[in-house]
């Protein structure tokens, strides 16, 4: 199983879960059908137009329907945002396989779900609305209520517990390691420059090979660089996680979001930045730090909020190996690789667990507030939005690409603050995709089927598609799709007696042949010919029977013949060996050769030759061989 | 025959400038490059004219690995590449790429600035050999070129610490560098997968000792640390700047902590902080539970632990004073020694393996009186102990590991002679694998027998194994040749692929059996006659009349001329021979009278 997301598009349809009362959002109507019933104003508001679920938000999981996931023996994972549903298959579907992932991702990962965790149990939810979710109902709820797919797949959020059993269940793995998986299969991680750890995976057999590449980056940031090489010679390549902005630039986003900053506080106003503890910050406070001296912000504080604030930015400084050239030589001096150890140094960033505790006795204001969750629906971020939202002096800046930022911000509506949408997503775009593929030639290409066509808003844009020859084969969700390659080889290793124990025949110039009759051992998938077993000896006792009286216990097979008898040849050779009187006869498809004495007939043809022998059968076997040895080759 | 052929220019049976030189499938591997901390003239560095006499090494060398940063295995590395001349690859592990060149520029130092010799490597020299260095990862595959590929594993000695798998087609080299089979207080144990090497060359420096449980060693250590400072006592434990110093440090002040002592800790300067900022950069390295802890508590950051000063040495009272380097041989440790050696109530603690001809060396052996440099005599009245803290694998890890990666041949480095004798004794006994102990440029040459890899169609595999994939059985194929590459295949394939046509070779053989019976019925006997006998094989009477036992056709007809005997043809081709003649000499014998 390649990856194990988590779908989280889910929790725009719920009300956010604030820290502190919120008399706004406790106040909003509920929902009146069309046909004027009330029943399920309880599980659902309005505001400004919006439907919300007002419950604990629900996250859609992977399809685990389709498949037996016991039957799924190896999980591989990409990079950390492609392990969030982790929990949900380890620990509730009969899986008892062995995950395979980086240790950052793992480590990053680890962060990411319990950021997760404490952000939803530390705002307990009295209410649990299912009512909705009836096939019935949904069809009478407005868009994208209505529209919503399986909503009866959908989870709460997964515990503590739940997430150490589950990442007990990793094995820990570096890039270009090589994992043996049952003698049958090799897969390697690759550096794919996207996030710290990320991974693409080979998956090869001696013969075959498929990379899946997923969620990779060309553009320099902190991570080590994409390992382009190694995907070359693939017969298939799975392509996914591509940038979700196509048309936007990363580097000029990042310099808008540097200046949407600056002014929003050189005005006076707060700056709310919504993100993941990990990621595009480490690369965002390293831009400020060159930044912050320059634009006159030295004295503003920069606020990093959330419960692995500070395990995000430690666990950061000690992942060297795996990040790029010019941040693994400061590790030599020994300085950290990631400026931010200084801004913490230096005071100008500050980290807290939560807005509880140092928090309030330190917050001054204007500020800049880094803190999740991104969706705006639970964190620390939402208690922000409600403080700041009334002001149109502050800004909340959108650097994460996961989320619509419209969608994020409709149960805040109506809302005064300056909204920015700088999404910075380094994955790979349309352009870069096709010279990584021309680079690499790949024979098959697959890819999900939004690739293969322009995005619905821009239908006129058909450079935003994968464009490659063959064309790319795609997919869609609980689609089945055949590869199209033909396994005909697999390795077997001769062992070096019996290798010694062939006798090569040069059939053709350059090309030898040998009949190899040995024994086949296979032991976890891998295959070794052995000499066979020398035939017991005969014991030499009284009792000794002739051998032929022994059924002959496995068929010792003969090779297939070839080629044709030179009949003079042949004959010399008869009489070489003893037989005075043979006579030949020409029939019209060969000759007759006969033995008299020997009571035997020898019919040879172009292609066949047949020994019918009368009475004396001791005599035939030589002659058999003799024909073996006039017959040119034996296959 | 392919063989595998190690040269030890230092390391054999000797401790100290470990260099190994390993030719295996035409390729050629330096493994470590260290000096010898007992010598000072040109013994120090390995004889790399061994390798070649004039030339660069580059072009008799693929590549050459550093297990970790010890100056006994990386200290000649700046001489070898910048002053002999290699341009080759050099591959070590993230963090001895990062500690080698401060030792290296340490010892430096020390031999020009303080000794001052010349002809000596410099600091750009340090610096230009640094930048050939490959830093690897652990467990992964480095593909050196296309057929020479190399994998680290966690070694636990020091930090950074690697074992090295030397690999070429299926042929392949383990070198363990220092490892440790215990997890320490700052590092994780050695580890290797059951990997089946040629050749495992291991050093042996605890060849013959088998050590007590760490936990004895530590309070033992921590008691004599201890009851000199209660009676106003001087400790001085000469340390190296990185590996044990930073276990002991850890030891000390959990200790300190716990008791609430009050007396003074130190840490000879100059290395000291930089050096606990590697372990915190790369604590991915150290143990699971410093890995665990280190958001909330880094172990590398100690309250009771301070720089030392030189002028401290003077001060009146108890203290503990960790100073560099570990052997004793220069330095500020020496200098300390010779401070408080005159005194009985100071102690000195080795915790670690002293080379032959080093201070510490000496008292070691039960030395008392030294001569020091100007013919001056030191006695040594101070208390002197020794406290295995290096980590090093003892005999019974030593055997561990072998049991770990299945070596099919050993060879021993990096010990004394005499204990490596009794070690391979003791391995070849337990394990019945040949084991080596060569010397400094004695050749030692392994004859490896490597099995063929070939392609298999997967239809003959197929065809092989569809039954009982498990029990072993035996197959016929046809092994086709060509350019460098060998698939095996069924003999009709064989036969299709190259165009030629099958020649068919048929037997038929006359039997004579007396019968007066009617066809039919005599038929029916020679069937249960046989269907009686060959009980593993498929024998039909076909509506035709006649008998087949696998693919041999029986017929049988009467005699021309004698009503009471019947001919029994019967027919097979070559690829039945055996069957065939043993069907004809048992139809010969007649049948078994009828008991109906």
């Amino acid at each position: 199983m390649l990856d194990c997301g988590l779908d989280m598009t889910s929790t725009l349809n719920f009300l956010p879960l604030p820290l502190v009362q919120s008399p706004r959002l406790s106040k909003l109507p509920g929902l009146v059908l069309k046909d004027g019933s009330t029943f399920l104003d309880k599980e659902l508001k309005e505001c400004s137009g919006h439907v919300f679920v007002d419950s604990v938000p629900e996250f859609c999981l992977p399809e685990t329907e389709l498949l037996d996931l016991s039957t799924v023996d190896v999980i591989l994972i990409s990079n950390y945002h492609c392990m969030m549903a982790l929990p949900y298959i380890t620990e509730y579907t009969g899986f008892t396989g062995t995950v395979y992932a980086t240790e950052p991702t793992v480590q990053i990962g680890r962060l990411l779900m319990e950021e997760l965790v404490n952000s939803i149990e530390r705002v307990p939810k009295a209410q649990s609305a299912s009512m909705w979710k009836n096939k019935e109902v949904q069809r009478l709820l407005p868009a994208p209520l209505k529209d919503a797919v399986e909503v009866s797949m959908w989870r709460k959020c997964y515990t503590m517990p739940e997430v150490n059993a589950a990442l007990s269940k990793i094995q820990l793995v570096g890039y270009s390691q090589k994992i043996e998986l049952f003698g049958a299969v090799q897969v390697t991680p690759l550096s794919s420059g996207y996030a710290l750890g990320s991974s693409n995976w080979i998956i090869q057999s001696h013969y075959e090979k498929v990379s899946y590449v997923s969620g990779s980056s060309l553009l320099t940031t902190h991570p080590q660089p994409m390992d382009q090489a190694s995907l070359k010679n693939s017969d298939v390549l799975i392509l996914t996680g591509l940038t979700q902005i196509p048309t936007a630039n990363p580097d000029g986003m990042v310099g808008e979001f540097c200046s949407n900053l600056a002014m929003t506080v050189r005005n006076g106003g707060n700056v709310l930045v919504p993100c993941y503890p990990s990621g595009v910050i480490y690369d965002l406070l390293e831009c400020l730090y060159q930044y912050i001296d320059s634009a006159g912000l030295s004295n503003v504080p920069f606020y990093f909020i959330s419960p692995v604030a500070n395990s995000s930015l430690e666990f950061s400084q000690i992942f060297a190996e795996w990040l790029c050239h010019n941040k693994q030589t400061k590790v030599y001096l020994p300085e950290p690789p990631f400026p931010h150890a200084e801004l913490i140094q230096t005071n100008k960033l500050k980290h807290y667990p939560s807005i509880h505790g140092d928090f309030s006795n330190d917050f001054k204001q204007p500020c800049v507030i880094f803190t999740g969750h991104p969706s705006l629906r639970f964190g620390d971020v939402v208690h922000f939005m409600e403080l700041w939202g009334k002001s149109s002096l502050n800004t909340v800046i959108f650097t994460e690409p996961d989320f619509s930022y419209l969608d994020a911000l409709a149960p805040y509506q109506p809302l005064a603050m300056k909204c920015v949408y700088c999404p910075i997503d380094t994955r790979l775009n349309f352009i870069q995709v096709s010279k990584l593929l021309k680079e690499v030639q790949p024979l098959h290409v697959v890819c999900p089927e939004q690739y293969t066509q322009p995005p619905p808003s821009q239908s006129h844009r058909t450079d935003l598609m994968i464009d490659c020859q063959p064309p790319p084969m795609s997919y869609r969700r609980a689609e089945v799709l055949t590869l199209p390659y033909k396994r005909r080889y697999e390795k077997i290793e001769i062992m070096p007696e019996l290798a010694d124990s062939l006798v090569p025949l040069e059939i053709k110039p350059g090309i030898s042949l040998a009949t190899v009759s040995a024994m086949l051992h296979t032991k976890d998938n891998k295959h070794v010919l052995q000499l066979p077993p020398k035939p017991p000896q005969p014991p030499t006792s009284k009792k000794r029977k002739r051998v032929s009286d022994d059924v002959p216990e496995c068929k010792p097979l003969k090779p297939l013949l070839s080629g044709s008898i030179p009949v003079d040849q042949f004959v010399q050779t008869l009489e070489k060996h003893g037989f005075s009187d043979v006579k030949v006869e020409d029939t019209a498809k060969g000759h007759i050769v006969l033995l008299q004495e020997a009571e035997t007939l020898i019919q040879i043809e172009e292609d066949s030759t047949h020994i019918i022998c009368d009475n004396d059968e001791p005599l035939r076997v030589p002659e058999g061989r003799k024909v073996k040895f006039c017959c040119s080759d034996a296959v | 025959m392919p063989e595998i052929k190690v040269t030890p220019l230092g390391a054999g049976q000797d401790v100290g400038r470990s260099c190994i030189l390993v030719s295996i499938a035409g390729k050629n591997v330096m493994l470590d490059c260290g000096m010898h901390m007992g010598y000072n003239d040109d013994r120090r560095f390995p004889d790399f004219s061994y390798i070649t006499q004039n030339g660069r090494l580059t072009d008799f060398l693929d590549c050459v690995i550093i297990s970790h940063f010890h100056l006994d295995h990386c200290g000649a590395l700046p001489y070898f590449s910048e002053m002999v001349g290699y341009d080759g690859p050099i591959y070590m592990t993230h963090p001895t790429k990062a500690i080698c060149p401060i030792l290296l520029e340490d010892y430096r130092k020390i031999t020009v600035d303080k000794k001052g010799e010349t002809n000596f490597f410099t600091s750009q020299m340090i610096k230009d050999c640094m930048k050939k260095v490959v830093a690897v990862h652990l467990h992964q595959t480095v593909q050196v070129d296309e057929e020479l590929e190399i994998k680290a594993y966690y070694a636990g000695h020091v930090l950074g610490a690697a074992m090295f798998q030397i690999k070429v087609g299926c042929e392949s080299v383990v070198y363990t560098g220092d490892y440790n089979m215990t997890p320490d207080r700052h590092l994780g144990a050695a580890w290797i997968d059951k990997c089946r090497p040629d050749l495992l060359i291991t050093e042996s420096t605890y060849a013959t000792t088998i050590r007590d449980s760490k936990r004895c060693r530590e309070r033992d250590f921590l008691k004599k640390v201890h009851e000199t400072v209660e009676r106003g006592g001087k400790v001085l434990i000469p340390v190296f700047a990185l590996g044990r110093a930073q276990e002991l440090c850890i030891l000390l002040e959990t200790f300190w902590e716990r008791m609430n002592l009050k007396a003074p800790i130190y840490f000879s300067t100059g290395l000291t902080e930089k050096a606990n900022h590697y372990y915190k950069l790369f604590i991915t390295w150290t143990n699971q539970k410093i890995r665990k802890t280190f958001v909330q508590r880094n172990m590398f950051e100690f309250k009771h632990i301070k720089a030392f000063d030189r002028a401290f040495a003077d001060n009146p009272g108890p203290m503990v004073v960790f100073a560099t380097p570990g052997m004793l041989h220069a330095g500020q440790s020496l200098q300390i020694f010779r401070k408080w050696a005159g005194n009985e109530k100071n102690m000195v603690i080795m915790p670690g393996y002293c080379v032959q001809g080093t201070v510490g060396h000496k008292i070691l052996s039960g030395q008392r009186k030294l001569e020091m440099e100007g013919r001056q005599i030191l006695e040594v009245k101070m208390q002197v102990e020794y406290m295995s803290f290096s980590a090093h694998a003892d005999a019974k890890g030593i055997m561990q590991l072998i049991r770990q990666a299945e070596p099919r041949n050993v060879l021993l480095v990096h010990g004394e002679a005499k204990k490596m004798e009794f070690l391979k004794q003791k391995i070849e006994q337990e394990f019945h694998v040949n084991c080596y102990m060569p010397a400094n440029g004695e050749t030692t040459t392994i004859f490896t027998n490597p099995s063929i890899p070939v392609d298999i169609s997967l239809g003959l595999l197929k065809r092989e194994t569809a039954i009982d994939a498990k029990k072993p059985k035996l197959m016929h194929g046809t092994l086709i040749m060509k350019d460098n590459s060998f698939r095996l295949v069924s003999p009709e394939q064989a036969l299709k692929e190259l165009g030629l046509a099958e020649h068919q070779l048929r037997f038929t053989c006359r039997v004579h059996i007396q019968d007066p019976r009617k066809e039919h019925e005599t038929v029916l006997r020679v069937y249960n006659h046989l269907k009686g006998v060959l009980k593993d094989y498929s024998v039909q009477h076909l509506p035709d009349g006649s008998i087949t036992v696998e693919s041999i056709l029986i017929q049988a007809t009467a005699h021309l001329e004698d009503q009471g005997t019947k001919v029994l043809l019967v027919s097979w081709t070559y690829q039945d021979e055996e069957l065939g003649s043993y069907l004809t000499s048992l139809l010969k014998k007649g049948l078994p009278q009828s008991t109906s």
